[in-house]
């Protein structure tokens, strides 16, 4: 390809962020799609692949004696640090990456050359796995109060909006016509959430162009009919995500809010939720407390607070319940907007359709709400994410909050979603990798004149074809969390938001618990079936042997056999792990030498030396450091897991053997 | 003195009880010596009442009294941070039933407290009393190395009155080396073994600060004594839980550290760890500061900083690391000391243990480690649990030492979910039980009081209690699986987590948490089940059936 300048480096060395001492030597390849390091160590050559659309900056450091640094900051919260030994090189691999890492047309993208060997076919189904008309029809819609309407078949009113759209009844063409030139780049209020059990809705919208006084008739008309499209209820709440005074500011430039007086039986209500810009600047604080060199507590804490990223967390999460509340409790319908309906409404109304509806906590309902509230109404997925070059005040990590926000739930009610938080970290980093074809573009207009499902594959099929991996073993359909409305406590309540490193020091495995209790009980989980259905089949067979006068006996201890086969005997998964710095700030003499009388020189606390000086040690730790490697997998032999996380997916590998 | 002198008031009628997540309940309100009783009468008065409420009075750490004319309520704040509320009518018996429970709560005398008085029925008295002979721990040593010897040269404390009886020493060393060894350590704390590690040998020691004092003395039983530990050219750690400066300053009182120059042997690192006031106002702030449900999510992330608690768990929880490292990477045998040797020193032996070693993370190991590393050891648990986060009382000696290990302990048990035989409820019962309890086993500060004031032949072992089959049940892991390697936990501040579970008992909704760990319980039996009961008990049936079936057929 013709922007990289520099296909191989060797002898560059990848440092390990949380230990500097710990750094591996290997060599750097550059390919169309990826940013390979493979280590030189002859046993392992572990291999770190990282996407070119994950990079979100690279930044070249000044020159030392070992060599020049260059630091890689990605997309889905890893961070790697190289050392190239020739400066030439790194510029090289530098200016190479800045152009890699920054496509100007969507067909550079990985989805138009990502090939998982699926035929037509399989590629048209796995497009069809998530089918909106399918997802109103399950809300019980159309019916009497709402229906599909073709206004906008060719995007002719709103171009960021879909062709099919489900309105009120009562709301002619006209009244639409009339409301979408009110409201700004016409996103006029359309239906979001049916509650079928008491007709309250959630519709959403732009903000209106009222600035001081102006007034449409067409979108009064609109709002009435929301409002009685909900019989049982006799007024109608407005929801402004934005903080009161970003709302008045907009007055002035012709745009701004509802006012009561003009709306029949309406309440508005703001929930401040900060802009993208804010939201930017917060992520932005965040990563770099997480990326602190062995911070202290305070540090931690302190660096947390003041990037203000959990109370904006916190501040989508009460937009949500307050909505839900308003639908589930009062059975009031609610139309929720921002400024441009397509940030803060959609996380809003995610958060809240989530609360609501059980649905949207299985597996596939989560891929639908995404598609219907995400991708359907228009949030400009390339914008946000920086998937095509642009201007990079439109960033910010708008549904990666949404996420979050799914996490923080799934915390408080470990038994109400089908999926578990790998199901919730690889959406997010597909939603950067470019992969799949489903987040490209800002609109569906965009999508299908890219013809986006007839060149790239969807993601939702994939994630479907291996769903094993994402099953939370404590969901139960029949469970009593899975089947109401989740209520999260209000107050007290800031104790219950988290930080979530198994997100943002994702990388970091040194981090996390060493022994995954998700894995673990999926595979006790497995197993259990396993040996049911193995029951079942003896016992038929065994109806069966009973009539050739057999003795059962000899059945029975095979069947013990295969649970031992099966191997469900805990101990395999015991682990260790190494020993981090606890003593880097340490003062010592070198260890087994006489002292040098130096107090400055660190402690050396290495695996290394133990290797060199016995070898009944270094097979030890050896053993140990083999045991860590297995930390993340199942009992029973595991290694199915997706491999995401190691930086390559075998999908990737298969790509690039093509 | 007699109980019945401090009862002003012994029963009220009609009192409301309610506290945080519970619903309110009218009853009866009685109080006993030791216990608050509120009882309430659903079916009428002739119908025998439900008890609502049965508190034993030394878990009241706070009596806070409101009066609104003419009834008050008096708000209980408890030890194991649980906030009670009775609306008491009339006001001299809510003053009376005030003051009544301020006098029975702040009765200080051992002897007179609740465990010399419970007397349950299925339970032997001298029953957990002997489960952790020292002998027994010292055998297991004993079958390794020839090195060490179990000393009963304090069998009447008079060598070091906090230490228990037996203690193991050097074999090389004489009783009477130690005496005088111990005379240049404070409190006569002189160094003992608290752990060998048997891949490699190398021992963990624990002590108080010599006396080295303002002159620099030196103590050659001493040096000996340290010596004798290590073999020629070996190098040992001293890890001092004082910051150097805090070290150097108790020179002036008497106390200081061992020089370079008279241990050439021992390496001295410095690991301050916080104890005493600063600790315990840690605690209550962090207390505070869970209950303030007024705070906004900014605010509370600075309160939780600023309160320092979780900076004192990742203290504690890296030099317990870094003993561990010492011992199982540097293979370097430890020495572990603070000032009295009786707070920190134990907190950093007892959690490195948990660490280093698996019998440690066992449910009877664990009792074993805190018998040996705290109780018998000799930390002051009758000064130091004195109070909890909420009294107004004068603070004199308490702090939270053994509340932090605990943590600490919480905090291994989530890093590594499988490899603790106990759970989380196991830890909240023995922080319970250290402030407030049934049973005698944290009664006194150490041994000597404990034979004074004969707590072994009159109150029951908790761990009697804890380990029936049927209540041993509630405290165990259902995902253990031993592990026998070291647990080596992060202590990046991004691992480190507060203990939802302790500080927000009382104020979080647990129902889902609950229901969660009770999916993972079913979850781990069901897997037992298909291969044991219900395949055994399916197939037997689908044996029998057929086979009565053949017998009719012939």
């Amino acid at each position: 390809m013709e922007h990289i300048r520099m296909p191989k480096v060797e002898n560059v060395r990848l440092l390990d962020r949380v230990s500097s001492r710990k750094a591996a030597l290997g060599t750097l390849y550059l390919t169309a799609t990826h940013v390979i390091f493979v280590e030189n160590a002859s046993e392992t050559r572990k291999e770190t692949w990282v996407l070119h659309s994950q990079i979100s900056s690279i930044e070249k450091q000044a020159t030392t004696a070992t060599g020049c640094p260059l630091l890689i900051r990605c997309k889905n919260f890893q961070v790697i640090q190289l050392i190239i030994p020739q400066e030439r090189d790194c510029h090289d691999v530098y200016i190479s990456l800045i152009r890699l890492a920054r496509p100007v047309k969507y067909e550079e993208l990985y989805c138009f050359s990502f090939n998982p060997k699926l035929d037509k076919e399989e590629r048209e189904q796995g497009w069809k796995f998530v089918d909106l008309n399918e997802e109103y029809n399950r809300m019980g819609i159309p019916n009497d109060y709402w229906q599909i309407s073709d206004v906008n078949r060719d995007y002719g009113v709103c171009d960021s909006y879909p062709t099919e759209v489900y309105v009120p009844k009562s709301a002619t063409a006209h009244i639409i016509v009339g409301s979408s030139k009110f409201r700004s780049r016409r996103r006029f209020p359309a239906l979001s959430y049916y509650c079928k059990d008491n007709n309250a809705s959630i519709c959403r919208s732009s903000q209106p162009l009222s600035g001081f006084s102006a007034r449409c008739l067409e979108d009064e008309q609109m709002l009435q009919a929301i409002r009685k499209a909900n019989p049982g209820s006799d007024f109608l709440y407005v929801v402004d995500t934005r903080p009161k005074l970003n709302a008045m500011a907009n007055r002035a430039a012709g745009k701004g809010y509802e006012n009561e007086d003009n709306y029949s039986n309406i309440k508005f209500q703001f929930i401040g939720i900060e802009n993208i810009h804010v939201m930017r600047n917060s992520l932005q604080k965040m990563l770099e407390v997480c990326e602190l060199k062995s911070p202290s507590m305070s540090d931690f804490l302190w660096g947390l607070e003041n990037s203000g990223w959990l109370k904006h967390i916190k501040a989508i999460m009460d937009a949500g319940i307050f909505i839900a509340k308003a639908v589930a409790e009062e059975g009031v319908s609610v139309l929720v907007h921002c400024s441009d309906g397509w940030d803060r409404t959609a996380q809003v109304c995610s958060v809240a359709s989530l609360l609501l509806d059980p649905y949207y906590r299985t597996m596939k309902g989560f891929m639908v709400l995404i598609e219907k509230d995400w991708i359907s109404f228009g949030h400009k997925f390339n914008h946000r994410y920086g998937n095509l070059d642009g201007d990079p005040k439109e960033i910010s990590p708008v549904i990666d909050q949404f996420i979050e926000c799914v996490w923080q739930l799934m915390e408080q009610f470990p038994c109400a979603f089908e999926f578990n938080e790998r199901f919730l970290i690889h959406i997010q980093h597909h939603i950067y990798s470019c992969q799949f074809g489903n987040f490209l573009c800002n609109s569906q207009k965009e999508r299908r004149e890219l013809k986006i499902q007839e060149r790239t594959y969807s993601l939702w099929a994939h994630l479907w074809k291996n769903r094993a991996d994402y099953l939370n073993p404590l969901y139960r359909s029949n469970h009593s969390q899975t089947q109401r409305t989740l209520y999260p406590q209000m107050t007290p309540c800031n104790f219950l938001y988290k930080f979530w490193s198994g997100m943002y020091n994702r990388f970091e495995k040194g981090l996390h618990p060493r022994q995954s209790v998700t894995d673990y009980l999926m595979a006790v989980k497995e197993e259990t079936q396993q040996l049911e259905e193995e029951l079942e089949v003896l016992g038929e067979r065994l109806a069966n042997l009973q009539k050739m006068q057999l003795n059962g006996n000899k059945i029975q201890s095979k069947q013990q056999d295969r649970g031992k086969q099966l191997g469900l005997s805990a101990s395999t998964n015991s682990l260790a792990n190494t020993p981090q710095e606890y003593g880097s700030d340490l003062k010592s003499f070198p260890s087994r030498s006489p002292s040098q009388g130096d107090e400055d020189s660190a402690l050396i606390l290495t695996q290394d030396n133990l290797k060199s000086s016995d070898p009944d040690l270094s097979a030890n730790s050896d053993q140990e450091s083999g045991v860590e490697d297995l930390s993340c997998r199942s009992p029973s032999g595991g290694g199915c897991l997706p491999s995401e996380d190691s930086g390559k997916d075998s999908d990737e590998a298969v790509c690039l053997a093509v | 003195m007699e109980f019945s002198e401090l009862i002003k008031t012994a029963t009220v009628e009609s009192v409301l009880l309610a506290g945080t997540g519970l619903p309110a309940v009218r009853g009866t309100l009685c109080i006993t010596s030791h216990h608050l009783l509120l009882s309430s009468c659903p079916g009428g008065d002739g119908q025998p009442g439900t008890v609502e409420l049965w508190l034993l009075i030394r878990n009241v750490d706070a009596v806070e009294k409101r009066l609104a004319g003419s009834s008050g309520t008096i708000t209980l704040r408890c030890k194991d941070l649980k906030v009670l509320q009775l609306e008491i009518p009339g006001m001299e018996e809510c003053l009376n039933i005030a003051s009544s429970i301020e006098a029975l709560s702040s009765v200080d005398s051992v002897m007179m407290m609740y465990p010399f008085f419970y007397r349950p029925q299925d339970l032997r008295l001298e029953e957990g009393w002997h489960l952790f002979p020292l002998e027994q721990y010292f055998q297991k040593i004993a079958a390794q190395t020839n090195q060490w010897r179990l000393s009963d040269l304090n069998r009447d404390f008079t060598t070091c009155p906090t230490y228990p009886a037996g203690v193991i020493v050097p074999a090389a060393v004489s009783d009477d080396t130690l005496r005088r060894a111990a005379r240049f350590r404070q409190g006569g704390r002189f160094p003992v073994l608290s752990y060998y590690h048997p891949r490699n040998g190398t021992v963990m020691l624990r002590s108080s600060q010599p006396l080295t004092g303002p002159n620099r003395k030196r103590c050659p039983e001493d040096e000996v004594l340290l010596g004798t530990v290590l073999d020629e050219g070996e190098r040992g750690f001293i890890i001092d839980t004082r910051s150097a400066q805090a070290a150097k300053q108790a020179r002036m009182t008497g106390g200081g550290t061992e020089p370079k120059s008279s241990y050439p042997q021992w390496k001295r690192l410095h690991r301050p760890l916080e104890r005493g006031r600063p600790l315990q106002e840690s605690f209550i702030k962090l207390v505070e500061a869970c209950n303030d449900a007024s705070l906004s999510m900014d605010r509370w992330l600075s309160r939780l900083e600023s309160c320092r608690w979780l900076s004192h768990v990742k203290a504690a929880l890296s030099t317990a690391c870094l003993a561990a490292q010492c011992l199982d990477r540097e293979e370097a045998s430890v020495l572990v000391h603070g000032a009295e040797g009786t707070d920190t020193t134990l907190l950093v032996t007892a959690l490195a243990q948990v660490i280093l070693d698996p019998g440690c993370r066992t449910m009877v190991g664990f009792q074993g480690l805190l018998e040996r590393e705290w109780i018998e050891a000799g930390h002051p648990f009758h000064l130091r649990c004195a109070r909890s986060a909420y009294s107004h009382a004068r603070l004199k000696q308490e702090a939270p030492l053994f509340l932090l290990f605990l943590d600490c302990v919480w905090q291994l048990s989530r890093q590594f979910p499988f490899s603790l035989e106990f759970g989380e409820s196991l830890l909240l019962a023995l922080f319970d039980n250290a402030y407030a309890s049934d049973y005698g086993t944290f009664l006194c500060n150490n041994e000597k009081e404990r034979c004074l004031c004969k707590v072994k032949e009159n109150t029951h072992s908790l761990w009697a209690w804890l380990n029936q089959p049927e209540e041993k049940k509630k405290y165990l892991n259902p995902l253990y699986s031993h592990n026998p390697l070291v647990i080596w936990p992060s202590v990046e501040p991004q691992s480190i987590q507060l203990w939802q579970g302790l500080f927000f008992r009382w104020i979080r909704p647990s129902q889902y948490l609950e229901e969660a760990r009770a999916e993972m319980q079913r979850l781990v039996e069901a897997k037992e089940a298909p291969a044991k009961e219900s395949a055994g008990s399916r197939l037997s049936r689908s044996l029998s059936d057929p086979a009565a079936r053949t017998e009719n057929e012939r």
